[in-house]
């Protein structure tokens, strides 16, 4: 038996929250930014496209 | 040959639907799925908070578990959703090839992300599960090797996606290998099953004949919280597609974000 | 159309990519070749124990077979594609499905069928009784038209891709799964004393399955990267 296994079964909740929920959360938690970041960028974008063009004009 | 008929009954398809679903579909639906997305992230979060609160707190230990099933309450929603996902996923790009329509396409490489995400979470819980049930982190359970390969099915899905640069051949290529995929899918899930039976594999079994009560709520609510949460993510990422795409229109010009 | 024509048809194309194989037999030698050293490796990594050998054997030549079965499949369209071959077939009057059924029955006779005459050599290697390298032989010849099949669809939509063959296994692999699983099953089945007659019916029928639907998911594939 490892340390990480006595403390498992010594600790379940802990491991259970620390193990599955905390990094089931932080990768919701990406998501989310990644997909935040994304409309921040495209917005960025689309808004620099209007811009050049009303220069042009 | 078939071919050529099968392509003008395409085509005779595609010109009913043309007008319909490419010019009104993604302008109506960007400022749609704009208002929606709040409802469903704060339902989301309001409904994960109370399965959790009853996963933990109400819902008493399993007799052979002990607290360790409660990692099913993101297990199960996790392994449930990255599989409807790629029949959405499908379903959208069939939508796509078929009657030509943006919006499904870009729905499809929306959903892409989520649900790969969504089969990780599953894999991971699914492996610290087996660390104090079996005793090792991966057994090659036949459930928990379907879900890797589904993950492979959906890491190819953006791979493709990402490595075509003209949109519209992207749309159509992944598309295409979304529909052989989905079609893949029942009989990798079966010569799955098969293999592990041949080899007489472990499968995650619930001890008691009947879960409680509590357990089977706390599931339930975790897996609507899992979904909206989904479709909140989905919707934003294809607004984002949908901005992107259609830089060039005149509505996208007026909208008050693009403005200010 | 006639039918004699159609055979006709497949026979040329069968022909003309043969013809077209044979003045780059290095390719054809590479990948057999390589498949060769990816079985051979495989004992330097494990250890010459022969009991653990004999049990992966099966194993050890069908993944081997898979991987070098996705080395030759850059190679199915690309030449085409890039002399515009592939161009005047997708105008031809004739149906691209039976033109892509050609290329794909050619494919696999220069790059399928040589693993198949090669695989009794490596099982031997590896210590296989003859009853369990007969139905070895027997799923590899069902099963490497599949993987030829298959891979022709990852092919088609990879067409001109940067960094295609990589991403052509990756997409093609996973899809592959269950011909490996029934085609090494058929073999365990075998050496454990029960019949291999369900795992290689199923690959029959999966190989049946594929024939139908493959060349012409294939045609469809070839004109959306054609567009």
């Amino acid at each position: 038996m490892s340390s990480l296994d006595i403390w498992m079964r010594e600790n379940p909740l802990a491991y259970v929250w620390l193990g599955s929920y905390a990094v089931a959360f932080l990768v919701f938690a990406i998501e989310i930014a990644m997909v935040r970041h994304k409309r921040k960028i495209t917005l960025q974008q689309v808004r620099l496209i209007r811009e050049a063009e009303g220069e042009e004009e | 040959m078939g071919d050529g008929t099968g392509v003008a009954y395409f085509d005779g398809v595609k010109k009913l639907a043309i007008n319909w679903f490419k010019y009104s579909a993604p302008t109506t639906f960007y400022g749609l799925a704009g208002k929606m997305i709040p409802w469903f992230a704060v339902s989301a979060a309001i409904l994960l908070a109370i399965g959790l609160y009853i996963g933990f707190a109400v819902a008493p230990a399993d007799y052979q578990q002990g607290e360790f099933y409660r990692i099913i309450f993101i297990h199960v929603p996790a392994s449930i959703l990255s599989m409807f996902l790629y029949l959405i996923l499908a379903g959208y790009a069939a939508l796509g090839l078929i009657f030509n329509t943006r919006l499904s396409a870009m729905m499809a490489s929306a959903i892409a992300p989520t649900g790969a995400l969504f089969a990780f979470i599953s894999l991971w819980t699914g492996a610290l599960w087996g660390k104090p049930m079996w005793g090792a982190w991966w057994v090659w359970d036949a459930r928990l090797t379907s879900e890797l390969i589904l993950l492979f099915l959906y890491l190819g899905f953006i791979a493709l996606h990402a490595s075509i640069d003209d949109p519209r051949r992207a749309d159509r290529a992944s598309a295409l290998l979304a529909i052989v995929g989905s079609v893949n899918v029942p009989i990798i899930y079966f010569s799955v099953q098969w293999w592990n039976t041949l080899h007489q594999g472990s499968t995650i079994k619930f001890s008691g004949t009947s879960m409680h009560v509590a357990m089977q709520q706390a599931m339930f609510i975790t897996l609507a919280a899992c979904w909206l949460y989904a479709i909140a993510v989905v919707l934003a990422r294809v607004r984002s597609i949908i901005l992107e795409r259609e830089r060039n229109t005149t509505w996208i010009a007026e909208l008050p974000e693009v403005k200010g | 159309m006639k039918k004699s024509s159609l055979t006709g048809l497949v026979m040329l194309v069968i022909r003309r990519d043969l013809l077209l194989a044979m003045r780059r037999r290095a390719d054809v030698l590479t990948t057999l070749i390589f498949f060769v050293m990816v079985v051979s490796l495989f004992p330097l990594g494990v250890g010459p124990e022969m009991d653990i050998l004999r049990k992966m054997a099966a194993g050890v030549l069908w993944v081997a077979a898979l991987l070098s079965s996705m080395l030759s499949l850059g190679r199915l369209f690309s030449a085409d594609y890039l002399d515009g071959t592939l161009e005047q077939m997708m105008l031809a009057p004739q149906s691209l499905s039976m033109l892509v059924l050609g290329k794909i029955a050619a494919h696999w006779i220069v790059s399928g069928v040589p693993l198949v005459l090669m695989a009794p050599v490596l099982g031997v290697q590896f210590d296989m009784p003859a009853q369990a390298l007969g139905v070895l032989i027997i799923g590899l010849l069902l099963g490497t038209p599949i993987l030829s099949m298959i891979g022709a669809i990852g092919a088609a939509l990879t067409l001109g891709l940067r960094g295609g063959g990589v991403l052509l296994s990756l997409l093609v692999l996973p899809l592959c799964i269950p011909v490996l699983i029934f085609g090494t099953g058929a073999v365990g089945a075998v050496s454990t004393g029960l019949s291999a007659v369900s795992h290689l019916s199923l690959l029959g029928a999966l190989l049946m399955l594929a024939l139908v639907s493959t060349p012409w998911v294939t045609a469809q594939a070839l004109r959306i990267s054609m567009e």
